[in-house]
């Protein structure tokens, strides 16, 4: 017993430094799963406020780029508007929502898309009906899927990370496959597992499947950069080029599915 | 000694702050960072408890992981970097260090190089190795882990040199 007591002494700082590293790990491995990283996360008021007011100062800086792109938006969504003679009202009814979908503005203050598993961090949160599991876009195309959130902030899990899974298509066919990133490019990112049959070509554009009920149906991705057969033989790995320029990014949308709570329900029955 | 603690508490945040509000966002040919955060386990006072040593850097990595969202990368690279830091002050101040009388104002040049420098790549395989914790990405964990550091060596001799003041 006193050798036991006398080893622990000896060593008190190794086993110390032992038990630190084996809670660092843990946390590691925590965060390489996807929706686990529960308790290290940005979207505390602490981290959020600090990102917050830096944002403040440097969302000054790219306010030209910004405008050309709300303002290209804008035009592209009232030429829609004008060629498909959709009743423009002036006002919002907000008592009553019509349609599965409803869009949140929200800003990102802190980016990220160096890393393998980058995560960015928005400034709204469950105050502003942000959930888990909700899409987020931006004008140009998909970004990610809302992780944690806390009262005034939320962390979105980007596309580029590599335990993103979303579902994908080809615009032109319905042929789908999984959208995943490799860590590579923050330019690219990967859409596995479309069948042999498919006619790809280069240049073809790729949208969201709307099969997961977290994306509605054709959400902007990319186009076909490259592509090749996989190690099976029997299907295709496409490299997409991202419509989004990952490293320049300021206002999104989130969308939320009314419907999402049924699909799951449903889904949950099934299985 | 009071003088001491506020030094260093001041450090531990104002580097904190550095590395996520200015380093973080350099991105180097679209991927190199500089983790200049360690500066304060390089620069922490020789003569000290051990233990708590280790928690403030594991602290400190946490601190950095909770801003970037990377669960416990930092947390290891530094709690490891804290730990090996005796083996590596011995190995590059020697004697000096043994007389417990090493003052980081003034060492010459070669010494600080080679002491930055272990700790440095130390801290930045250990990063990579967790960060891609991929055992096939071997050469690309070592690509990064040698872009990386030679930035991180070059900033922080650079800071060090700025700001040290020379009793000479």
């Amino acid at each position: 017993m006193q050798q036991i007591v006398n080893f622990i002494l000896r060593n008190k700082s190794f086993l110390f430094f032992l038990l630190l590293l084996c809670v660092s790990v843990g946390l590691t491995i925590q965060s390489h799963s996807y929706h686990k990283s529960k308790f290290i996360n940005s979207a505390n008021s602490i981290t959020g406020g600090v990102y917050n007011t830096s944002n403040s100062v440097s969302s000054y800086f790219g306010l030209k780029q910004e405008n050309d792109k709300l303002h290209e938006e804008n035009t592209r969504l009232r030429s829609l508007l004008f060629n498909q003679n959709i009743d423009a009202k002036t006002f919002i009814d907000s008592t009553s929502f019509k349609g599965r979908y409803t869009f949140t503005t929200a800003k990102i203050i802190k980016n990220s898309y160096s890393l393998q598993n980058n995560y960015l961090t928005i400034n709204k949160g469950s105050r502003d009906s942000i959930k888990q599991d909700l899409g987020v876009i931006s004008s140009k195309g998909i970004i990610g899927i809302i992780d944690n959130t806390n009262s005034k902030y939320a962390t979105v899990i980007s596309i580029l990370n590599t335990t993103n899974k979303i579902s994908g298509q080809l615009k032109k066919t319905n042929q789908f496959g999984t959208l995943s990133w490799n860590g590579k490019s923050s330019r690219l990112i990967q859409l596995t597992d479309i069948q042999k049959s498919a006619k790809l070509v280069k240049g073809d554009t790729i949208v969201t499947s709307g099969r997961s009920a977290i994306f509605p149906k054709g959400i902007l991705v990319g186009t076909i950069e490259d592509f090749k057969l996989d190690v099976t033989k029997n299907f295709f790995e496409v490299n997409v080029l991202l419509f989004n320029d990952m490293t320049n990014l300021e206002h999104v949308s989130v969308i939320e599915n009314k419907d999402k709570p049924l699909i799951d329900d449903l889904q949950k029955t099934n299985e | 000694m009071n003088n001491l603690l506020s030094i260093h508490t001041v450090r531990f945040f104002v580097l904190i702050l550095l590395q996520v509000l200015l380093f973080n966002k350099i991105n180097f040919l679209g991927y190199i960072n500089p983790h200049v955060y360690i500066l304060f386990i390089i620069l922490f006072p020789v003569k000290n408890n051990r233990i708590l040593f280790l928690f403030l850097s594991f602290l400190l990595g946490l601190c950095v992981d909770i801003f970037m969202d990377s669960g416990g990368i930092n947390a290891s690279a530094a709690l490891v970097t804290a730990f090996i830091r005796p083996a590596v002050l011995k190995f590059s101040f020697g004697a000096v260090y043994e007389h417990q009388a090493l003052k980081f104002n003034n060492i010459d040049f070669g010494q600080k190089l080679t002491y930055i420098s272990i700790l440095t790549f130390a801290h930045t395989l250990t990063y990579f190795l967790f960060e891609i914790f991929n055992v096939s990405k071997v050469i690309f964990v070592l690509q990064n882990t040698l872009f990386s550091s030679i930035f991180t060596i070059i900033l922080c001799i650079l800071i060090t040199s700025i700001f040290s003041k020379k009793s000479k």
